[in-house]
């Protein structure tokens, strides 16, 4: 795809401005990072607060008298429970129980709003229009923002007056700058924090007014990607994908109580039996034990030398001050605290298995 | 006196007597953005020019450094084990990565100066 081809930002001229050195990024063009750098954008987000533009996700409305039941036809999770303004992370799966998609579904009251990874949108719509019935609306002129870190209820508060009563995965309709927006406490960083759909049109002063609070920057992709590292989050298409289930992805928790005795999704006896029995491949974290960072593809071996699996994604985390990684590993005899190899450059440097998240998550949970 | 030349894979050599030492740019560090592991990966060895020699790595992705002129790698710069941000912070001096014994110096002559190569950033950004 050629740069003339990518889609912009509805805040794209403000990327500019703050100097964003803009990549594409799931047929956008986005900001990678800005003047701050990739590692103090991270420490930033996770002492105060970032700005994160997300609108090359897709924002979808869901609406029908029969959405929830129509919609746990494709998903494993809990959605018929759902009250008014809660939400939930789920997966789309297909009839193996593999992950097509992982997205946000929260009740708004008259529908379902649905946010999904951009590089998936336009499958996702298709996978919505074969399988519902009910009126499916891509919300394109909605930007969608993200403020994340210990300090965003704070700078939400004053121009949102109410949204610090927000508990995390809950929702609520409010004003900003005399625009109607819909805010959910949530987020993909490991910190409290806030995700912000608002009218495009209105999305350039939106975010100049939550920047003009001295302790907001804004945030590029590649903060945002080790930060939701160091979460233990997954990123879709790296460490989940149409041929990793929700168990091996230890994701299990997405199955709703009810659900695992029901079923009624794609791929539930399969998932349903791995719940029970447990599975041979399972994701875990990766301490490498030295400096070098092991990047996503590196193969894991056990101290015999026996390969054991492959890292999905990789990287340095500024927090926690060290390389860290996810991996599938396959092998019965590795579990938590084992020690393996990861082959970096030819070479096999020592590592630890470790349970995820790498960070103490900071929800808003009471 | 000392003489420091440019490569267009954004690395920096300065020659005394037939020894080089060898650092990325200003330019090249910036791209490159906050450098959290550097790595020599072929020391007390022969290489040819245009041969990956070194590894550095910034949070996001790692980037190899290749050798702009031919010769026996003879030192690495052990400071960069514990900060390898140095090459963020003082890239033309401290944060130098290895030093060289020249074999061939007419392969100098391939390379840029100062003046050039600041043309050269310039018609690339």
């Amino acid at each position: 795809m050629t740069e003339a081809q990518l889609k912009l930002s509805p805040i794209n001229d403000l990327h500019l401005k703050y100097e964003a050195r803009m990549v594409p990024f799931s047929g956008y063009s986005m900001p990678l990072q800005y003047k701050l750098g990739v590692k103090q954008e991270h420490i930033h987000t996770r002492t105060k607060a970032g700005l994160f533009d997300v609108s090359h996700m897709g924002q979808i409305c869901l609406k029908g008298d029969e959405v929830k039941d129509e919609l746990e036809n494709l998903v494993p999770s809990d959605i018929k429970s759902l009250n008014e303004g809660e939400m939930r992370y789920t997966l789309f799966l297909n009839k193996e129980g593999g992950i097509l998609d992982d997205l946000i579904v929260t009740n708004a009251g008259d529908h379902l709003f649905v946010v999904v990874n951009a590089a998936c949108r336009h499958k996702d719509i298709k996978f919505l229009r074969d399988n519902l019935r009910c009126d499916i609306e891509e919300l394109e002129d909605r930007a969608l923002m993200a403020l994340q870190g210990p300090v965003s209820e704070t700078v939400l508060e004053m121009l949102a007056p109410g949204v610090a009563d927000l508990k995390f995965m809950s929702s609520g309709e409010f004003s900003i700058c005399g625009a109607e927006c819909f805010i959910t406490r949530s987020g993909y960083t490991g910190e409290d924090g806030f995700e912000i759909s608002m009218p495009s049109m209105m999305a350039e002063e939106i975010a100049e007014t939550i920047l003009s609070h001295e302790d907001t920057e804004l945030i590029g992709l590649g903060a945002r990607d080790s930060l939701r590292l160091e979460a233990g989050l997954c990123l879709y298409g790296q460490d989940i994908n149409e041929m990793t289930t929700p168990v091996e992805a230890n994701l299990g928790w997405t199955v709703g109580k009810r659900r695992r005795k029901e079923g009624g999704f794609p791929g539930c006896e399969n998932i349903i039996r791995q719940l029970k029995d447990g599975v041979s491949t399972r994701r875990y974290g990766v301490r490498p034990d030295g400096r070098a960072p092991a990047r996503a593809g590196t193969e894991i071996f056990d101290l015999e030398g026996n390969k054991v699996g492959d890292i999905s994604s990789g990287g340095f985390g500024p927090t926690v001050g060290a390389p860290i990684a996810m991996a599938y590993i396959d092998s019965p005899s590795i579990e938590t605290g084992s020690k393996v190899s990861v082959l970096v450059r030819d070479s096999l440097l020592p590592a630890t298995i470790t349970n995820l998240p790498f960070i103490t998550p900071n929800y808003k949970r009471t | 006196m000392a003489t420091t030349y440019y490569s267009e894979e954004h690395e920096w050599i300065t020659i005394e007597g037939n020894t080089g030492t060898v650092g990325i740019t200003d330019f090249a560090q910036e791209q490159l953005g906050d450098i959290v592991f550097a790595e020599v990966t072929k020391t007390n060895e022969e290489v040819t020019k245009h041969e990956e020699v070194a590894v550095v790595e910034s949070v996001k992705a790692a980037s190899d450094i290749f050798s702009p002129v031919s010769g026996l790698i003879s030192e690495v710069n052990v400071l960069l084990e514990d900060t390898p941000e140095t090459i963020n912070s003082d890239p033309l001096d401290n944060g130098w990565i290895f030093k060289i014994t020249i074999t061939n110096p007419d392969e100098l002559d391939d390379l840029m100066d100062l003046d050039s190569y600041n043309k050269f950033v310039e018609s690339i950004k």
